[in-house]
């Protein structure tokens, strides 16, 4: 049957054929025909965001924790231009989110007309591929051929430019079935040579390690379970990067912690010294490589990944593997297990023995001792008291990013939302208004610093809105912590505008949008607090006041290499190099 | 993908085969990139060039298939071998481009370029530069009592060589269409 509607009506009816329930997104002049038609059906739930960008990273918690592609509507030129750094953050860290974007009518686009932006322009190095669409016929097939490309090979942003004029005509709609199929198809299955040769250095390694990242997650569950019979029957320890926590079971045995520029000790020179290192699904990401040349020495690499580029980019692999995660860890335990399931017992014995050596320096150490709560301290009694609940994490960035990622578990991937590829301040209440809206019933924390947390602070009124009980668990050293930390160690200590002055008053703040604002600065009050936080049926803002200058360690320097990593305060003074300076 | 299709002494099925150095010497390469001609799909190109710090040495772009809408773009490019295998691989993740081939190690290959020169003057400088013109199988495509156009094919050092030799003579503009550029046999 063939079916003749509008434009918009097709935007729509394209949406509920692509499983969309959830669309985040803000109104204006060049969307109105989409609204109309939104406001005429009850399938697809609108969220009214605040501000763009907040409904960019409302997207990408929700697909963060459902593995399905978010779907975002911006009305053109100061929509669509808010959405930027939304939409990059999502192309750095391979999320998959379709931008709806409305443009001023064919016939103006050229001159100027009132908020016309080059949207396509503007957004073509932040997606993974953009449209605009010129007449009605090819719109429901462009919106479904995004959606194929924002969530197969490497996932991404994708955005479609829609001119009013466009969403106004009307042609025939193509249901998804019927579309045509995209010549874009990136294959899926590794190279079995490639495999083979990964599975007979994996019987001999004598100090093997698995580096895993966003791509375990990013290629679904069956990836993650898949990786732990793999971790579990080799017994192999297993390290990951800040995008891939969760992928294994932050409690499992083989478990190192997170790697990389605050990565625990062990799992850093783990990796420096070790003979094989198998990348799954991570980029030898600069925060995780250090100094490049002194990266793993003496190790071969190997490097499982969907996206050829990333391939040799930054460092040379000996065995390289282009394929989805799953498909080949699964052909890897078939040919492993075909072959005998031969490892090296004896050495990894000995290589495990080392490892717990590096495990008792004991990286996090810190001492909570006096009236002011220290930061890891906060979040360790968060840890303790949320890790029995159904519980999904997300970050704003800064120091209580990094330690969130070192003092919680994940036992399960899509809990943790974080913004790695960009470090984007205010993505995490924005993030924990999707996750909830994905999971209404769960406990979404948004551990925060205040200064990112000022940044999309209005998204409380979308939380209050819609009653999505987000807990804003906002670590308050009343600092650009992680900027402070960076001026301590590579600026003479001269803290050049990173103080957080002016500060709000969170709790009034809190009761001015309408929801529960609660303090603490003792840390004998803290569980009380954070317990008063998750019982409070609503969204709750937590103004945690901690220790202003605490520092988070370990740390490796810029510039420096793994086995050079800073452990504590004593050790920091003059640590890093004139070369290390400039780099970020 | 794109990237995968290319043909023996690259990235072939997997990446297994790349070559693995990450030599410093910088290499010229000859890129065959094959695109669905739609809005902005140059612009994608040239912005992954820029955006990433690549050399463009040449770059010509043109329909070659009407009702399939592709395009063919070459481009030359200098890097090291490891930029290079990068170029290739940011090619092939774009999403209209079909296929990606590296012409100068996937077997011989010619190239041509075609430039049009103006050399205005007189007297003996005038002879002079139609008596080269000959020698370098350049055409005269228009003429007037104190200047000529001529129009030369060949490859970019011909051209080079050709334009070097008339500058004492009077040239005065130069247009170049950049490499087109096809494998050698089947
Ligand atoms: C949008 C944006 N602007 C600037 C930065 C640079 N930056 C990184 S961390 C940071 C300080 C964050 O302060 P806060 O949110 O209070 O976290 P803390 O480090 O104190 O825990 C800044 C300014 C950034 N990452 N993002
Ligand atoms: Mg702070």
């Amino acid at each position: 049957m063939t079916r003749q509607m509008t434009g918009a009506k097709m935007i729509v009816q394209a949406l509920k054929d692509q499983g969309v329930e959830v669309v985040f997104g803000y109104p204006g002049g060049a969307v109105l025909p989409i609204y109309d038609e939104i406001f005429q059906q009850n399938d697809i739930r609108h969220i009214l965001v605040r501000h763009e960008q907040g409904a960019v990273h409302a997207a990408e918690g929700y697909a963060r924790a459902t593995n399905k592609p978010g779907v975002v509507l911006v009305t053109s030129g100061p929509g669509a231009t808010n959405a930027v750094t939304g939409i990059t953050d999502a192309l750095m860290d391979s999320i998959p989110i379709v931008v709806l974007s409305g443009q001023v009518p064919t016939f103006m686009i050229g001159n100027d007309a009132f908020q016309e932006a080059d949207t396509v322009g503007i957004t073509r190095a932040c997606t993974k591929h953009n449209w605009l669409v010129k007449d009605t016929a090819s719109l429901s097939g462009t919106i479904h051929e995004a959606f194929h490309v924002a969530t197969t090979g490497r996932p991404g942003p994708v955005l479609i430019d829609i001119p009013k004029d466009v969403q106004f005509a009307s042609a025939t709609y193509t249901p998804p079935q019927k579309a045509k199929t995209s010549h874009y198809q990136p294959p899926v299955k590794g190279d079995m040579e490639a495999i083979t040769a990964l599975v007979e250095a994996m019987e001999k390694a004598k100090k093997p390690i698995f580096y895993t990242g966003g791509g375990v997650i990013n290629s679904g569950p069956a990836a993650s379970q898949l990786l732990r019979e793999l971790v579990e029957s080799t017994n192999f320890p297993i390290t990951s990067t800040l995008m891939g926590l969760g992928a294994y079971p932050g409690t499992g045995k083989n478990w190192l912690g997170m790697l990389g520029m605050h990565g625990l000790y062990e799992a850093n020179m783990a990796m420096h010294d070790c003979d094989l290192m198998i990348n799954i699904g991570a980029r030898f990401d600069d925060r995780i490589t250090g100094l490049v040349s002194a990266f793993s020495p003496n190790s071969k690499k190997a490097h499982i990944d969907i996206d050829p580029s990333s391939i040799n980019k930054v460092i040379h692999v000996d065995i390289p593997i282009i394929g989805d995660v799953a498909h080949v860890l699964e052909d890897i335990l078939k040919v492993w297990k075909a072959r005998g399931r031969k490892t090296d017992k004896e050495s990894l014995q000995s290589w495990w023995a080392k490892i717990e050596d590096w495990k008792k320096v004991d990286c996090l150490a810190y001492k909570q001792a006096g009236k002011s709560i220290k930061p890891q301290y906060a979040i360790q009694r968060l840890e303790e008291l949320t890790r029995d609940h159904d519980r999904y994490i997300c970050t704003e960035v800064g120091q209580h990013q990094m330690w969130a990622a070192q003092f919680l578990t994940f036992d399960d991937p899509n809990r943790w939302m974080t913004s790695g590829g960009l470090g984007t301040m205010g993505y995490g209440l924005p993030a924990s208004v999707g996750v909830q809206m994905a999971h209404p019933d769960s406990l979404v924390i948004n551990v925060a610093g205040e200064a990112s947390w000022l940044m999309n602070m209005q998204e409380m009124g979308t939380a209050v809105q819609f009653r999505l009980p987000v807990k804003q668990f906002i670590l308050n050293n009343e600092r650009l912590g992680m900027v402070r930390q960076w001026q301590e160690l590579l600026h003479g200590e001269r803290y050049s505008h990173s103080w957080s002055e002016a500060l709000p008053d969170f709790v009034k703040l809190a009761e001015a949008f309408g929801c529960r604002g609660i303090k603490v600065d003792d840390p004998a009050d803290l569980d009380e607090a954070i317990k008063e936080m998750i019982a409070y049926d609503g969204p709750v803002i937590l103004d945690c006041l901690v220790e202003k200058h605490e520092n988070c360690f370990p740390m490796i320097p810029s510039g420096e290499p793994h086995n050079k990593m800073l452990l504590g305060e004593a050790s920091t003074k003059d640590a890093i190099g004139a070369s290390g300076a400039v780099m970020v | 993908m794109s990237a995968l299709k290319i043909k023996k002494g690259s990235t072939k099925h997997s990446a297994y085969n790349l070559r693995p150095t990450f030599s410093d010497v910088m290499e010229a390469h000859t890129l065959a990139v094959v695109v669905d001609n739609e809005a902005g799909v140059l612009a994608r190109v040239i912005g992954l060039f820029s955006g990433r710090g690549y050399n463009i040495d040449s770059l010509t772009v043109a329909e070659i298939d009407h009702e399939g809408h592709r395009s063919r773009i070459t481009i030359v490019t200098t890097g090291t071998p490891q930029v290079i295998e990068q170029i290739k691989a940011q090619l092939g993740r774009i999403v209209p481009v079909h296929e990606v081939h590296d012409l100068t190690v996937e077997g011989a290959a010619v190239e041509r370029e075609l430039a049009l020169l103006k050399v205005t003057g007189t007297g003996d400088k005038r002879v002079e530069a139609l008596r080269l013109a000959d020698i370098f199988r350049a055409n005269v495509v228009d003429s007037t009592l104190e200047s000529f156009v001529f129009e030369i094919t060949g490859t970019p050092e011909k051209i080079d060589a050709f334009a070097d030799l008339m500058r004492p003579l009077g040239l005065s503009e130069v247009a170049r269409t950049g490499v087109a550029a096809l494998s050698r046999g089947q």
